[in-house]
């Protein structure tokens, strides 16, 4: 569809051209990837394996008095049952960075149930057989007996005194004094700047809106599937998809009470995992049947087991509060982000209170986030975690503010647009530009000014995303006939391998074709990060980079060798090394260089390590058209514009398959996706059939435009673009069904009964 | 664990000997679309699988008498094709379209539809206002039934143990007659209808409606003939009045249940939307056909 | 209890199997046969992710049992490419990036050469209702549909 690439003047960089970067080669792994040759976490097989199953939970919450397994052990065919005594306990503790804190405590148990079962499908024991037919036999033969317990599963009644309490003896963290009283809210946290008091005193308008959001799921398409082998010496081996293989070694390890070192894991093509496959559900117990039974076993989770027991992202109810001059300069903003984390704590709410408001520069900014567990499974990450769902309470009622003092909605935002020097409300100043650009974008955009129909409306909102850097590892290796392998532990997702082998061909000055990327096992490339917080491109290419960096160097001293210079004498250039000085000198090429490898000193190659500071944000601004049929209340998405900050686009064609695929997750989290839950904690609708992601002939073509402000922090000026695409999308479809039908939706899915009640309660456009 | 058997019979003669020596614990297998997921979720634990799909008179689709009969086991996507069809009855064709998506169709059966007895099932609203009747065999020989007499209710069906749907007919079509399906769902494929309209009629030469019928879906425990809603057009000109007419029988029939799919409150006033929706577009078919 | 033995063609080869009852096509295709291509992501007929063509007829392998598969032709994504040369709809698919993970990719490019045999000149609005049982959850949908219909072009010869 159409394209556009928007180079603001200010690009602060004085490159060379560039020949690679910003093109679209055909990816490194395509071809098994189109013959079903390329092989995902379900793909794995090894002689002598077992299948895996899992026992679920068929109550939302229950204290488990006892588990028999004796008549599963004694079916023919089973070698192995687990239950969580098989786990060793775990330290309560909160560890790592307090935005994405983990305790293991809660872990071992999300994985195994111990003293109760906190939602349906939360696994309890596991059994591994000879085939998937008696595995799943055995499982109907163990013997549970529970004493089911009150549940709890919205979050604004999980907050409630007296609800049905997850954990009789947590006391919410992050205020002082500790509360004396046991609850679900897990956290308090607030960000506070300016004097909000005085701000609101100021405003001449204010608007405050209460809203609902329901959890959603990442909705990968390929199941959570793993094959484990461990031998007698105590090591194991680990066939899994993942979103990061070291993180999958290390919670292993940790769970299973072994060493880092005697656990390798084996990156397995991966099917979709928007952050849902950053932690882990099957892989221990596939180690611990392993272990126990002696044999390779392979799990592989079915649909259903996917929606009742993995990550979906939080549901929330929020209230927003925003204060404005006549001239549209905002003055004040207040906010209260109330999020379910699920089974465990943890939810996404402190991104929530950090990104909402991030967008603009307010003076006076509070926000405030709970953190509340409830009889569900356990949030996990989903596409710039928590940002969208604060992004659709904010710029719902930026959207009604701007009404209010009769501004453009895009102008409103550029108005108060951040820039390099803002302030946010968790303390730092902005160090990037991005925001207004993308604003800029969108106002020039033609659909902005296309006329609409009958029933149609057009929505705007804006978003910000933190895009993460962090530790990452490359290597890159020369071939004898001067080809390049590039090697990185970062899970390929989406492309990665293609604009890995695009930044180190730039950098070397070679063809793409001559470079191969490929993702290496745990014991075969230092520590890296998962593959998540669009941080892959910018901080695993920062590795590569500087891989290849020192492969030149090498190469130089290389030339400087047969050339009987001085190294200082040689320099690169398009692939070549380059005498300096007078007199004619044919440049030596990668590949002569390399043929002649041996003579000057061995094989050529080079390791880094980085952990990346510097990353940029992303900001997105998205326009939305909608056609409302106001018999049925059936939303028709008519057109859908993202203009995103990519800082630069290294592979432009899956650049743009991002900000596509994060537009219509998010069309799908706006319309129709939701958990139903019946009144005894049950989800019901645990099935793509029922769980309603969008389908091709739901959409329009998905149009994109690349803004490309570089972060002069990387190499070529990347910034993550996976991520924030999706965080305007569910208020720009808001905004766009007030401005058809002149209701404010407050509630996600605005699914068509939502719509049709809002008509009828409408005063008529 | 105990095996599950399967046969495959040649004959309908086979099909029922089968059945009846199995003591209630086979089920007809045809698409196995819906059987295939009940099993899995343990829902349905059968001892045998009958096989029907290679029985010729279940399969086959033929002009009979004027009209249309069609196995009950032939494939969605065969029917669909089936463009003789398709051109006699393109409501009828619709309904079947809208079952799953292409790779469903592949393998799922109208008979199946009809017989797995859900009650939002695309295509028995529009059977039953396209007034078809199905062919049935079992250990008591062959009868005939009306479609709308088959359903009973979620799962439920009126076959005795034993008995298959054999095929549909399809009457003969009088000139200028139209019959369209609408369903409501969420997204536009591969959702079960929350609400589904099937409306049939014919006209006279002066454009008047003489004949209707008028079918709901997913309102009720079972596929309704609504003859207040077909009332509503016979003797008019299928106007607006009589358009707003029928939307208030439609409604007014509906008895349906809130669910995950849709609101008590929705699946009414949606069900009167779709059927002035789909008479218009029936109307339509009809004056083309004249 | 005996299993089911089975015979079959699979991409134009004779293939034997053994299988129970309750095994789907797909399960026999993965796990007995070790054609690994055809995907699991639902197992209820709403993914395509398992799409093969069942003597020529597109389907759900998840909605099939092993044991009806005796005698047809099973024609899975292994056997799209000719030798070393990919179908125009696999080459398509490369150039226009229409793939992020991939893991829906072989059942989508099954049901789009089921639709091109179909109906060489599709419409973008046919190929989105006919690809409306493949889902796909990284790309949006925009790639997938320009590449079958680039493809489409390409195979008509323009």
């Amino acid at each position: 569809m159409d394209t556009k690439v928007i180079k603001p003047e200010a690009e602060g960089r004085g490159d060379r051209t560039l020949k690679i970067v910003g093109t679209s080669p055909v990816r490194p792994d395509g071809v098994p990837k189109v013959t079903g040759l390329a092989r995902y976490g379900a793909d794995y097989a090894l002689p002598g394996m077992l299948w895996g199953a899992i026992l679920r939970s068929p109550h939302a919450h229950a204290r488990i008095r006892s588990i028999d397994s004796s008549k599963a052990s004694a079916l023919p065919g089973v070698k192995a049952v687990i239950t969580s005594a098989d786990f060793p306990e775990q330290k309560y503790e909160f560890v790592g960075p307090e935005r994405v804190a983990i305790n293991f405590w809660h872990m071992t148990r999300n994985v195994m149930a111990r003293e109760k079962v906190l939602y349906e499908g939360h696994a309890l024991a596991a059994v591994a057989a000879t085939s998937k037919i008696i595995a799943e036999a055995a499982l109907r033969l163990i013997e549970v007996d529970y004493e089911v317990l009150p549940h709890v599963i919205d979050v604004d009644e999980a907050m409630q005194p007296g609800a049905p309490l997850l954990f009789e003896d947590m006391i919410t963290r992050g205020i002082d004094p500790p509360p004396n009283e046991a609850s679900n809210i897990a956290k308090r946290i607030e960000f506070s700047i300016g004097d909000l008091d005085a701000g609101f005193a100021a405003a001449d308008e204010i608007v405050e809106m209460n809203f609902k959001t329901a959890p959603v799921h990442q909705g990968y398409i390929e199941p959570h599937a793993c094959l484990a082998r461990f031998d007698n010496k105590g090591q194991g081996e680990i066939w899994a998809a993942s979103q990061g293989h070291f993180v999958v070694r290390a919670f292993t390890a940790r769970l299973l009470d072994m060493n880092i070192g005697d656990v390798l894991v084996h990156p397995a093509e991966i099917g979709g995992g928007f952050g849902g496959k950053t932690v882990i559900y099957v892989e221990p117990l596939a180690a611990a049947l392993s272990r126990k039974s002696g044999h390779p076993v392979k799990i592989m989770m079915s649909r259903e087991d996917v929606f009742k027991a993995t990550g979906p992202t939080s549901g929330a109810s929020m209230t927003v509060r925003i204060g404005v001059k006549r001239d549209g300069k905002l003055v004040a903003a207040d906010g209260v982000f109330k999020f379910q984390a699920g089974a465990f704590p943890g939810s996404p709410v402190m991104n929530a209170t950090m990104c909402g408001f991030a967008p603009y520069n307010i003076p006076n900014v509070r926000s405030v986030g709970y953190d509340v567990v409830c009889n569900r499974p356990k949030s996990a990450a989903y596409r710039a975690p928590g940002s969208p769902i604060s992004a659709y309470a904010v710029e719902s009622v930026m959207d009604a503010v701007a009404a209010k003092i009769g501004m453009d909605p895009l102008q409103f935002r550029l108005v108060n647009a951040c820039r390099t020097g803002t302030p946010t409300v968790w303390g730092p100043k902005h160090a990037h530009d991005g925001c207004a650009e993308t604003l800029k974008a969108l106002l020039a955009h033609p659909a902005y000014a296309a006329p609409l129909g009958r029933n149609q409306g057009r929505g705007v909102a804006s978003g910000f995303w933190f895009n993460n850097g962090g530790e990452s590892s490359a290597t890159v290796h020369v071939n004898e006939d001067g080809t390049v392998v590039v090697a990185t532990g970062s899970m390929d997702i989406g492309g990665s391998r293609a604009s890995m082998a695009i930044m180190a061909a730039e950098t070397l000055g070679i063809e793409y074709e001559d470079v191969r990327a490929i993702v290496a096992d745990t014991a075969s490339i230092g520590y890296t990060h998962v593959t998540g917080g669009s941080r892959v491109t910018y901080a695993t290419g920062i590795a590569v980079v500087e891989a290849c960096r020192k492969v030149i160097t090498e190469l130089c001293a290389r030339a400087a060798m047969i050339w009987s210079v001085e190294k200082d004498q040689v320099s690169w250039e398009d692939g070549s090394a380059r005498r300096a000085g007078a007199g004619k000198h044919e440049p030596l090429s990668l590949k002569a260089i390399a043929a002649k490898r041996a003579l000057t000193g061995g094989p050529i190659g080079a390791e880094a390590s980085v952990n990346a500071g510097g990353a940029a944000p992303g900001f997105a601004s998205e326009l939305c058209d909608v056609e409302v049929d106001t018999e049925t209340g059936s939303v028709k998405i008519l057109r859908f514009v993202v203009a995103q900050d990519v800082g630069r686009a290294i592979h432009r064609s899956y650049v743009e398959g991002q900000m596509e695929g994060g537009a219509v997750q998010g069309i799908g989290w706006a319309l129709n996706e939701a958990y139903v839950y019946d009144d005894a904690g049950h989800l019901l609708n645990a099935g793509f059939l029922d769980y309603r992601i969008p389908v091709a002939s739901d959409l329009p073509m998905i149009e994109t435009v690349l803004v490309e402000v570089p972060n002069p922090n990387h190499p070529f000026g990347a910034k993550g673009a996976g991520e924030v695409n999706i965080v305007p999308v569910m208020a720009a479809v808001a905004n766009a069904i007030n401005n058809a039908i002149g209701r404010r939706m407050t509630e996600l899915p605005m699914s068509p009964p939502k719509v049709l009640a809002a008509i009828h309660t409408a005063p008529g456009k | 664990m105990s095996e599950i058997l399967y046969e495959a019979p040649k004959t309908l003669e086979a099909a029922v000997a089968l059945l009846a020596g199995a003591g209630g614990q086979a089920r007809v297998l045809a698409g196995g679309t819906d059987l295939l997921i009940q099993m899995r979720a343990g829902r349905v634990v059968p001892g045998l699988l009958v096989d029907i799909k290679g029985i010729v008179e279940m399969t086959t689709i033929v002009a009979e008498n004027g009209g249309f009969r069609f196995g009950a086991a032939a494939s969605c996507m065969e029917l669909v094709e089936h463009q003789a069809f398709a051109r006699e009855w393109p409501g009828v064709t619709d309904a079947v379209k809208l079952i799953g998506s292409v790779q469903v169709k592949g393998r799922a059966t109208v008979g199946g539809n009809l017989c797995n007895a859900s009650p939002a099932a695309d295509s028995v609203p529009a059977l039953i206002a396209a007034g078809a009747v199905a062919r049935i065999v079992g250990p008591g020989g062959t009868r005939e039934a009306r479609v709308e007499d088959i359903p009973a209710g979620p799962g439920r069906t009126t076959l005795a143990d034993g008995e298959i749907v054999v095929s549909l007919f399809l009457p003969p079509r009088p000139a200028r007659s139209g019959d369209a399906y609408l369903r409501f769902t969420p997204r536009t494929e591969m959702d079960i209808a929350v609400v589904g309209a099937g409306v049939n009629l014919t006209l006279d030469e002066t454009g008047v409606c003489t004949h209707a019928r008028v079918s709901l879906g997913a309102v009720a425990e079972r596929a309704l003939l609504v003859p207040e809603a077909a009332a509503a057009l016979i003797g008019s000109k299928v106007d607006e009045g009589a358009l707003g007419r029928l939307a208030a029988a439609a409604s007014a029939a509906c008895r349906p249940i809130a669910d995950k799919r849709g609101t008590r409150e929705f699946r009414v006033e949606v069900a009167g939307v779709l059927a002035r929706r789909a008479a218009g577009i029936a109307l339509d078919r009809a004056r083309r056909k004249g | 209890m005996a299993k089911h033995h089975v015979s079959a063609t699979l991409n134009g080869n004779d293939v034997e199997f053994l299988c129970e009852t309750q095994q789907t096509l797909l399960e026999v295709l993965r796990d007995e046969l070790h054609h690994t291509g055809t995907k699991e992501g639902c197992g209820t007929g709403d993914c395509g992710a398992c799409s093969v063509t069942l003597d020529g007829r597109l389907v759900c392998s998840c909605l099939v049992l092993g044991v009806e598969a005796r005698g047809k032709s099973i024609q899975t994504i292994e056997g799209m490419a000719e030798g070393t040369s990919l179908h125009p709809l696999q080459r398509k698919f490369l150039e226009h990036a229409a793939l992020q993970c991939g893991v829906c990719t072989p059942g989508i490019l099954i049901a789009a050469r089921s639709l091109l045999e179909r109906n060489p000149d599709p419409s973008e609005e046919e190929v989105r209702f006919w690809l409306a049982g493949n889902l796909c959850r990284c790309t949006g949908y925009n790639k997938i549909i320009e590449a079958v219909l680039d493809a489409a072009r390409e195979m008509r010869g323009g």
